[in-house]
């Protein structure tokens, strides 16, 4: 046959092809909580179950507090992650030294790796203590110790380079592997097919996860493609393709396991498409009621919630009891209120780090600027407000 | 500038094609500089040996891009270096170059060296948010942790007959980036120093080629031949010494600026050529101890007009302390302010060349 589809057969009936059968979508739970097939029964540890639903938790908490702050003027920009909990599952099933590639709605996956409050907080602030050195927005976390790469705002350009850090991590011979989050608005990017097409012709150990979550800002999803979401175009690369219930913390965590293992064994890439409902805004700059009903966010909140299934299937196990969510949202809260108080406190970064890694060294122009900026701020300090800013 | 138009159409074309060309100058080259038992070597060759060299000396630098690998490359650069290197380090890609140059970006964020090869800057615009917002703003940006080892080459400005989408010159686009380093070669040396150099450097670096170079031949030195030759960057070279004008260059229009100073020097004027190779960071002290001996300044690029080199040369000349040594407004001679047109004649007209720039250096120093 052809060079370009050598396994095709030759038909005599002039017939188009369209998709009739929508990719199915892989649950372990019900929406209350029970696994409807016994062999798809998480083998999990009392300990790490319980772990990841109190990062569920300090999730929701740390995006309440956060939000609020941005609306009262003390943060300048936010993105929370209501609705999209159960994206913690994917970072369970990972190794701590799995590359990540983030969107900006992934600080469960942060959490979930070890990230702290005070981290967090730090970056939204754009403080002395900021891993980032105030340089970024806020949200736009990255920590090299969780091997979480820093967040860069223009969509879907993360695709094509979690394939390459994947194919760095194969040619290392380490046996870790990529992920890519990205959103389904993101997917109709250039970079999308790009980066796909090229991790499949190379052979990249990365998982590509879309999380379709209904809507990219205002655009639903119907208006976002007219295929068969996010997964029919896996098949098109030649890519191992899975959709999955994204509210479903066990089938994300099973999905990812498998397909992490795919990926490490058989150096290819993998698409998951976490099948979702985003209850937040857009950001701290969007009002959804402009584009959707208040009755279509609450239904879905009350419908499917992935913490609320989370915790009902705790509790079905006997390994959470009803009144425990009270106290440990309550001491979650507290934690991050008082990360909060300590992060807003502390000063901003010191005014060398506006010249520093430019480059790997100072180059002569910003070394003479820097000690201009120095003279100026000695000669100035009440004007340049010497006093909020860090020292060193 | 009518007499340089007319001077243009008196002669035949091929005869004025023949008398811009760089081998005319190299061969010149050749004759005068001492070389290893008289052999030459051409850029094309230059750059292989570079990246052939550098791949050799680290396991994580590693080239990909269109048509690198079974092809030998679109312009033979990368000839060889399947058969050497396998296909694990030369990667042949689909034709894409933002998501190449993404897979790069990425590679280079986790610990290797890639050289990213475009098929002409041309085609690099279709990945310019990797090259800029990933590839140069990241380390920046991450507080210092991802850094981007990375070289981004290829050919860049005017060839010949190929017309408006493969005819742009991006050194002032790549020029204006903070974190990106930009490097130009001219010659051979230019090509094997600065490319050696650029693969060594742990910024992401452009390396800005000229095709209709390629297979010009230079004097092959004993200090080219060395292994770890590498040139600075931020260092531009005096190629003719000079004192009446300084004409500042780079690429193949240092050709044309050698070939306007043997004009200029029929007529007893002595005019400094310098080879800026360093975009980014450019050699303004260079430029500016000339103008002093000079106190006159030409710039020449092939690039557009508006917000170009010679743009950036001029604004940072009069900043300095070289304005006070002026004898004259520093003058820019760049391409035309136009697509670059197919016609052989009107690609001519748009370019500048030996003759636009011998007139102008009599314009500046108000000589007939």
């Amino acid at each position: 046959m052809f060079p370009g589809a050598l396994n095709s057969e030759y038909s005599h009936e002039l017939q188009f092809v369209s998709s009739v059968h929508p990719i199915p979508t892989y649950q372990v739970m019900d929406t209350d909580g029970r696994v409807l097939d016994t062999a798809n029964e998480p083998q999990v540890t009392k300990e790490e179950a319980c772990t990841i639903y109190r990062n569920m938790l300090t999730l929701n908490a740390m995006d309440q507090v956060l939000y609020e702050a941005q609306r009262q003027g003390r943060i300048s920009f936010y993105m929370t992650s209501f609705g999209e909990e159960a994206l913690i599952g994917s970072a369970a099933a990972l190794d701590a030294k799995d590359v990540v590639f983030g969107q900006y709605r992934e600080a469960g996956v942060l959490l979930q790796r070890g990230f702290t409050l005070p981290q967090f907080m730090n970056q939204c602030f754009s403080n002395e203590k900021d891993l980032g050195k105030g340089r970024q927005m806020p949200i736009h976390y990255g920590s090299k110790a969780l091997h979480f790469q820093t967040i860069s705002s223009p969509l879907a350009t993360q695709i094509p380079q979690a394939a390459g850090a994947a194919y760095a991590l194969r040619r290392e011979g380490s046996k870790q592997c990529a992920i890519c989050y990205f959103g389904e608005g993101a997917a109709s990017e250039g970079d999308f097919h790009a980066g796909l097409n090229m991790a499949a012709t190379l052979g990249c150990p990365v998982i590509f996860y879309c999380r379709n979550n209904g809507y990219a800002i205002s655009t639903p999803s119907i208006e976002q493609y007219r295929g068969d979401g996010i997964a029919s175009r896996g098949l098109g690369y030649g890519i191992d393709t899975i959709r999955v219930d994204g509210n479903d913390i066990w089938a994300i965590y099973a999905a990812t396991r498998a397909a992490r293992k795919i990926a490490v064994e058989q150096n290819k890439p993998v698409l998951i498409e976490a099948m979702t409902y985003r209850i937040s805004h857009h950001s701290t700059s969007d009002d959804s009621s402009a584009y959707r009903s208040k009755k279509e966010v609450e239904d879905w909140n009350k419908r499917d919630n992935p913490v609320s299934r989370m915790r009902a299937w705790l509790e079905h196990r006997g390994w959470w009891a009803p009144g425990d969510d009270a106290e440990i949202s309550k001491s979650a809260k507290a934690d991050v209120l008082a990360a909060f108080a300590a992060a807003e406190k502390l000063k901003k970064p010191a005014t060398h780090h506006l010249f520093e890694d430019v480059y790997d060294e100072l180059p002569p122009n910003l070394e003479r600027e820097k000690a201009e900026i120095d003279e100026l701020l000695k000669k100035y300090p009440d004007y340049y407000q010497v006093n909020d800013f860090a020292r060193k | 500038m009518s007499g340089a138009l007319k001077s243009l159409f008196k002669q035949p074309m091929a005869a004025r094609l023949a008398a811009r060309s760089p081998r005319a100058l190299a061969a010149a080259a050749a004759r005068r500089n001492s070389s290893v038992a008289g052999e030459s070597i051409t850029v094309r060759e230059a750059l292989n040996q570079a990246i052939d060299e550098e791949m050799e000396r680290d396991e994580s630098v590693w080239l990909l891009g269109e048509e690198v690998a079974q092809y030998n490359g679109a312009y033979k650069v990368s000839k060889g270096l399947l058969d050497k290197y396998g296909p694990k380090r030369v990667v042949d890609t689909p034709i894409t170059e933002m998501g190449f140059a993404g897979i790069a970006v990425g590679a280079a964020f986790h610990g290797t060296k890639p050289i990213c090869e475009f098929m002409t800057f041309n085609f690099a615009m279709q990945a310019i948010d990797q090259i800029i917002n990933s590839g140069a703003k990241t380390h920046y940006m991450s507080g210092g942790f991802a850094k981007c080892p990375i070289v981004f080459r290829g050919p860049n400005g005017a060839a010949a007959g190929v017309a408006a989408q493969h005819s742009q010159d991006y050194a002032s686009w790549y020029g204006q980036i903070p974190g990106l380093k930009v490097v130009s070669p001219y010659d051979a040396e230019d090509a094997k120093g600065l490319m050696k150099a650029a693969i060594r450097d742990p910024n992401p670096v452009v390396v800005l080629e000229n095709e209709l170079m390629y297979g010009v031949s230079f004097p092959l030195t004993s200090e080219l031949a060395n292994k770890d030759f590498v040139l600075p960057f931020g260092k531009a070279k005096v190629a003719r010494e000079g004192s009446d004008i300084t004409i500042a260059t780079y690429s193949r229009p240092v050709a044309f600026a050698l070939q306007a100073a043997e004009l200029l020097a029929k007529e007893g004027i002595s005019a400094e050529v310098i080879n800026l190779r360093s975009i980014r960071p450019l050699d303004l002290e260079t430029i500016v101890k000339s103008v002093k001996k000079t106190n006159h300044l030409i710039t020449v690029e092939q690039g557009f007009p508006k917000f170009g080199m010679g743009s950036e040369i001029s604004a940072q000349i009069m900043e300095s302390e070289a304005f006070d040594y002026l004898d004259a407004p520093v003058c820019r001679v760049t391409g035309a302010d136009v697509p670059m047109p197919y016609a052989q004649n009107l690609e001519a007209l748009a370019l500048p060349d030996a003759e636009v720039i011998y007139r102008q250096a009599k314009r500046v120093l108000n000589v007939e």
